[in-house]
């Protein structure tokens, strides 16, 4: 996403060092985007032909608990009214109460974060970890049979469905061969031993020196983030190998070469080194991709991560619940693209 | 000298006579490198065989997709009659994953008309009127960006209710961003040549120029990313579909046939497999084939 | 070169290799006991407000009642537990409770006839959703000070409305409302006059053998022992149940020994487990029943000859016997097999010539288009599906209209199905429970707004029935009022525009080693603190 500096009107004010007005007018973007993100998911919440009410009383209510629900709710004011009552409540930090698990957002927000976050940063090491190399590699041995495998193996990533991968994995894996531990985070009975620190459960498990929790929580995440991971790995690959292929095109590597280099030196050495930024731009866009296309991979590993938070929010019309979970995935997109539009105004001599 | 390799040598000149004989040259000479890449072929076979399977689908079925027969149901594939098998209802799964290809056919066709167009519609814009028009485009396109996207889909089915044309709205519209962008890149880079300056100067008002000079300039690039986009878009309406929130019983929509084969996956592993393996191929065939079209358009980034 | 590229693959695959190193297999530790549920419906412990299945299951373990069921003799019906004795006064109004000893909070607090008398009062004075189960004694907000009252710590004196039968207002009495809480622990959590209703919401004080100590709310729910329990000490110390949507997971997870208790099977997955070594299968009659209902309003479906024709072309056999097979039993009375006054009458079979003739007597002989309402979840999308099937012989033009609970339901109460398919389950283990929602209905216009009974939701007017089942729960002979809803039901069944058509059979998968598992019968919820292994 390029952040349209352009939305500052055009007077210069000599006064005001343009650092400060650039950065301005990015906070401006923020702010807009994120308060349109609300906005829209707002009028969704509203239109939607799901009762919030009855998620409440339940099918047993009278009339007169109903209604008295319904004014509880605030819902028989005007939708602007509500709309703005909902935006100063988040201005001062009250995000409201969900009325699917009946408790504070944030607090529901603050426990499935996390979970999403490991799953999600596991993913994408293992994905990074797999696809720079499979990249590079392809690049360098271009029209080889590592290179027609890397992109055989990326086109087929690019078209299977997660939730079906996630299901026949789960049962090669769990139910036949048994390697794997199965949905869930960790063991049932480990439940409750590890005071949550972080709320990430391998950082916590390890922290707290809980060894069989930690072994526990490793078996049940390798499998969905392994998954995740060759989603990632697609995709990163494909960006490698299209960079490293112009950078190894260029003229100084052929220079370097004459100049009698050896070729793990033109390669890591020039090469790579040229394309890092590109490629921590391509990785945090894949780590964002990742955060929020967890949803269906959640559901079939039955992770309690925040995509299946605002699922399953969603189809209860739990607003409250949605639109919290949608400012923190929202707020993370943003901030992820301005981080890699950011590292590319400072780093890369052609964007300046 | 026969008529073909006239026509093939007209298409292959060195020196076109017309901007015509230019133009479907380069389509030709795209067409030969395309041609030579066997994975695409191989995407567009398919492909091919997909789109007849479900044109023909009535004729191929052995079964009526519909008709349930509780006292033959799970069986494997292979047993009498069922090559696929039966699902929990008793159903000939070879014929509703014929009958499924229409809706994912139709699904994509849809969006792959609609969300392309809203696209071009509010990125040209943009980028021809400028100032705040284009201000205020580009921060909803920005907004609609910043969604999750499957949660976006998600949240306007359940506001339109399901089925499969909310499904397509839903899909077209989170799908729509990128296409404005391209549009409104492209728009940027046109607006201002000499050739549009003229057709000004005769009087064309903004709406002509747009419609009619600018569209056509942006319909290429965008055609291929809508390629690109297919399988997208086919694994997103399965998705929905698992959800519950696409096609609606008993229609044999694939990404419902999975979700309704998963409780059965341990014992009756082709009622989801099968519905698996078919949205895989047709999203397969796309990928290979917008790779190829890739390849022909922008040899840069080709693997040979 | 080619050695470098060789040490990078080795270390990926020595990366990949190392997932799946750890093996998992394991038992669980023996004062422990895992179970897999859906437990998504779990939105507060709060006995006041509580009202899901298995929030139930939670509350029955956690708090005690003035009168429950003993979950190794459910049969017997109620039995004293914190009153040990009660009385009913000549005019059949006021019933004394004497409360017995021994019985402590597990904050430490004895319970006291004050913390019953805070409890009830609480309940109709929070008026949520449940209340209704005490108000139709005619309690009120404005009255509890006088007709819920405790004169001392050991009697507790209610005064009813009318007279009712005894059994009617105990029965009441044992639902998960009559939980009776730490009056001292709610009060000192009140927050702006709400008697500790958020507070009590995530946590529990009740003198019963747990308590919770964690909730993770769609994830999974921790109990370990009340440490200050009056009773045997059970031998589960510590019970965790955890949320487990697919029922793949859960017969998998049972299979290697990760849980001990599977308790959302599929009939497949029931027949997959059975040749397992280790795993036994435990099948328990429930409440819940799976029924359709016809919307008055619809003209075609307010033609007796139509509704007749419909349920004698719903195929009760063939699903029974497949997709729900073993989980479902045909039932066509809406009292649950096992409550007093059920009868066991099957007058529909699926006889589709029969359904033929019947409907060419009606009005609408060709039938014509219905619209079967009906939610998302996959064992009644199969019944609708089946009911598409089959009344689609008749010539009906059946589409599916299905959505989330929510959705489906706001229809139903709004009056705005054709058809709707769907569940129900007896909110106390009274007859009147289900008779006082399925064939009872005073005022059928719009403005009643009587959402929550099911003759309503149909605009089903039926001034008789209503009649009788008032009558009924007034009757203090036991065996005239089981007469009567036997009267009550075979009247419906032949007049209703209600197919009702299976009760639930639980079948719950556990290790062979679990002992005294009782899910709860057709009247109460799960208790854990009698099993063992």
């Amino acid at each position: 996403m390029t952040q349209s500096v352009t939305t500052a009107d055009g007077r210069q004010s000599p006064s005001i060092p343009p650092w400060l007005r650039k950065t301005a007018a990015t906070l401006l973007t923020v702010a807009v985007t994120i308060l349109g993100l609300l906005f829209v998911t707002f009028m969704i919440g509203r239109v939607m032909p799901i009762d919030p009410v009855l998620a409440v009383v339940g099918e047993r209510a009278t009339q007169a608990q109903y209604d008295e629900t319904f004014a509880a709710l605030g819902l028989d004011q005007p939708l602007l009214v509500q709309f703005g009552i909902y935006l100063r409540d988040v201005l001062q930090g009250d995000f409201g109460r969900s009325i699917r698990t009946g408790q504070e957002v944030a607090t529901d927000i603050a426990r499935v974060f996390p979970a999403t976050f490991e799953l999600a940063t596991l993913g994408t090491i293992i994905g990074v970890v797999l696809g720079v190399p499979l990249g590079v590699l392809a690049a360098v041995r271009r029209g080889s049979w590592i290179d027609q495998i890397a992109r055989f193996v990326g086109l087929i990533g690019y078209s299977m469905p997660i939730f079906w991968l996630g299901l026949v994995g789960l049962l090669v894996f769990y139910g036949i061969l048994g390697w794997v531990s199965g949905p869930g985070r960790v063991g049932i009975f480990y439940q409750g031993i590890v005071e949550p620190i972080t709320g990430m459960l391998l950082v916590d498990s390890l922290l707290r020196g809980e060894w069989d929790v930690f072994k526990s929580a490793f078996s049940h995440i390798i499998l969905p983030a392994s998954l995740l991971g060759y989603y990632s790995m697609a995709y990163v690959s494909r960006m490698t190998r299209s960079f490293m292929l112009e950078q190894l095109s260029a003229e100084y590597i052929i220079t370097a070469r004459v100049k009698g280099l050896s070729e793990w030196q033109v390669i890591w050495g020039h090469a790579f080194r040229n394309i890092r930024i590109q490629l921590i731009t391509v990785i945090a866009l894949a780590y964002a991709n990742l955060l929020e296309g967890s949803v269906l991979t959640e559901i079939i590993f039955a992770w309690p991560g925040i995509g299946q938070y605002i699922t399953t929010s969603l189809l209860a019309n739990d607003m409250n619940a949605v639109l919290g979970g949608t400012i923190v995935i929202g707020s993370i997109f943003v901030g992820i693209n301005i981080f890699s539009d950011l590292l590319y105004r400072f780093f890369d001599p052609r964007a300046k | 000298m026969n008529q073909a390799t006239s026509l093939r040598d007209w298409l292959l000149t060195e020196e076109p006579a017309s901007r015509r004989q230019a133009a479907f040259a380069s389509w030709y000479k795209g067409w030969l490198r395309f041609r030579g890449n066997t994975l695409a072929m191989v995407g567009l076979y398919v492909l091919a065989l997909l789109i007849l399977a479900a044109i023909f689908a009535p004729l191929l079925a052995t079964h009526d997709p519909f008709v349930q027969d509780l006292g033959n149901r799970l069986m494997p594939p292979g047993s009498e009659e069922h090559i696929f098998g039966t699902d929990s209802l008793g159903r000939d799964i070879y014929s509703r994953i014929l009958y499924g290809a229409r809706i994912s056919i139709y699904i994509v066709l849809l969006v792959a008309m609609v969300a392309p167009l809203l696209g071009l519609i509010v990125g040209t814009v943009a980028g021809y009127a400028g100032g705040w028009a284009d201000v205020v485009l580009m921060r909803i396109t920005d907004i609609f960006l910043a969604f999750p996207r499957l949660i976006l889909a998600l949240a306007f089915v359940a506001a339109l209710g399901a089925g499969i044309e909310n499904a397509v709205l839903a899909i077209s519209l989170t799908a729509w961003p990128p296409y404005a962008r391209i549009a409104r890149a492209e728009t940027l880079t046109i607006r201002n040549s000499d050739y549009i300056h003229a057709i000004r100067l005769q009087g064309a008002g903004p709406l002509r120029i747009v419609t009619r000079h600018i569209w056509p300039l942006c319909v290429s690039s965008l055609v291929v990313r809508v390629t690109l986009d297919m399988a997208g878009i086919i694994l997103t309406a399965a998705g929905l579909g698992f959800l519950g929130l696409g096609a609606q019983p008993p229609s044999p929509e694939w990404g419902a046939m999975i979700s309704e084969g998963r409780k059965f996956i341990l014992d009756s592993w082709w009622v989801a497999t099968i519905p698996g393996l078919a949205i895989f191929s047709i999203s397969l065939a796309f990928n290979l084939l917008g790779d190829g079209l890739r390849d022909v358009l922008d040899p840069k980034d080709s693997a040979t | 070169m080619t050695k470098k590229y060789t040490f990078v693959a080795l270390a990926l695959s020595a990366l990949i290799s190392g997932a799946a190193i750890t093996t998992a297999s394991a038992e669980t530790p023996p004062n422990m006991l895992v179970i897999a549920n859906r437990i998504d419906d779990i939105k507060t412990f709060d006995p006041a407000e509580s009202f899901e299945f298995a929030g139930a299951d939670v509350s029955r373990n956690v708090y005690e009642k003035l009168v429950n069921f003993d979950p190794l003799d459910l049969d017997a019906g109620y039995q004293p537990q914190l009153a040990e004795s009660w009385e009913i006064s000549e005019d059949g109004k006021t019933i004394t409770f004497t409360m017995a000893e021994g019985h402590v909070f597990s904050t430490g607090n004895p319970v006291t006839a004050k913390d019953a008398e805070f409890s009830l009062r609480r309940a109709v004075m929070l008026n949520k959703t449940p209340s209704f189960i005490l108000t139709q004694f005619g309690f009120t907000p404005e009255n509890v000070a006088e007709t819920i009252v405790a004169p001392d710590d050991n009697t507790l004196v209610l005064t009813l409305d009318k007279p009712y039968a005894l059994s009617f207002v105990l029965n009441c009495l044992t639902a998960t409302i009559g939980g009776i809480v730490d009056m001292t622990a709610a009060m000192e959590n009140e927050v702006d006059g709400d008697m500790g209703n958020a507070w009590l919401r995530t946590n529990t004080v009740g003198s019963g053998p747990y308590k919770v100590v964690d909730w993770k709310p769609n994830e999974s729910v921790l109990m370990d022992l009340n440490p200050n329990y009056g009773g045997d000490t059970p031998a589960m110390e510590r019970v965790i149940v955890q949320h487990i949507q697919e029922s793949a997971t859960q017969r998998l997870q049972l299979e290697r020994g990760d849980i001990d208790v599977a308790r959302n099977l599929s009939p497949e997955d029931v027949a997959g487990l059975a040749d397992v070594d280790g795993v036994k299968i435990v099948d328990e009659l429930r409440g819940r029943l799976m029924y359709w209902s016809a919307n008055q309003k619809n003209d075609m479906l307010s033609d007796p000859n139509v509704i007749a024709a419909l349920k004698l072309a719903a195929d009760y056999e063939g699903m029974s016997g497949s997709f729900l097979k073993g989980q479902y039993t045909v039932h066509q009375a809406f009292l649950p097999k096992t409550f007093l006054g059920a009868i066991d009458d099957k007058p529909f079979s699926f006889d589709i010539e029969a359904a033929k003739a019947t409907l060419a007597q009606s009005a609408y002989p060709d039938c014509g288009p219905i619209k079967i309402s009906v939610r998302d979840a996959q064992e009644r999308i199969d019944i609708a599906q089946s009911l598409q099937n089959t009344w689609g012989q008749l010539g009906c033009d059946i589409e599916l209209i299905v959505g989330t609970g929510a959705q489906t339901l706001d229809r139903y109460r709004a009056r705005e199905h054709d058809i709707y398919l769907g569940a129900w389950g007896p909110d106390y283990p009274d007859p009147n429970t289900n008779a006082g929602t399925f064939a009872f209905n005073p005022d059928n216009s719009d403005e009643a707004g009587a959402t929550g009974l099911l003759a309503w939701r149909n605009a089903w007017d039926l001034p008789k029935l209503s009649e009788k089942t008032l009558a009924a729960v007034v009757e203090n002979d036991t065996d005239a009022r089981r007469a009567m809803y036997k009267d009550i039901q075979t009247e419906f069944q032949n007049s209703a525009p209600f197919g009702i058509m299976f009760q639930q059979i639980e079948q719950n998968g556990m290790r062979s080693n679990v002992e005294n598992f009782v899910a709860g019968g057709a009247t109460t919820a799960v208790s854990y603190w009698v099993i063992t292994k």
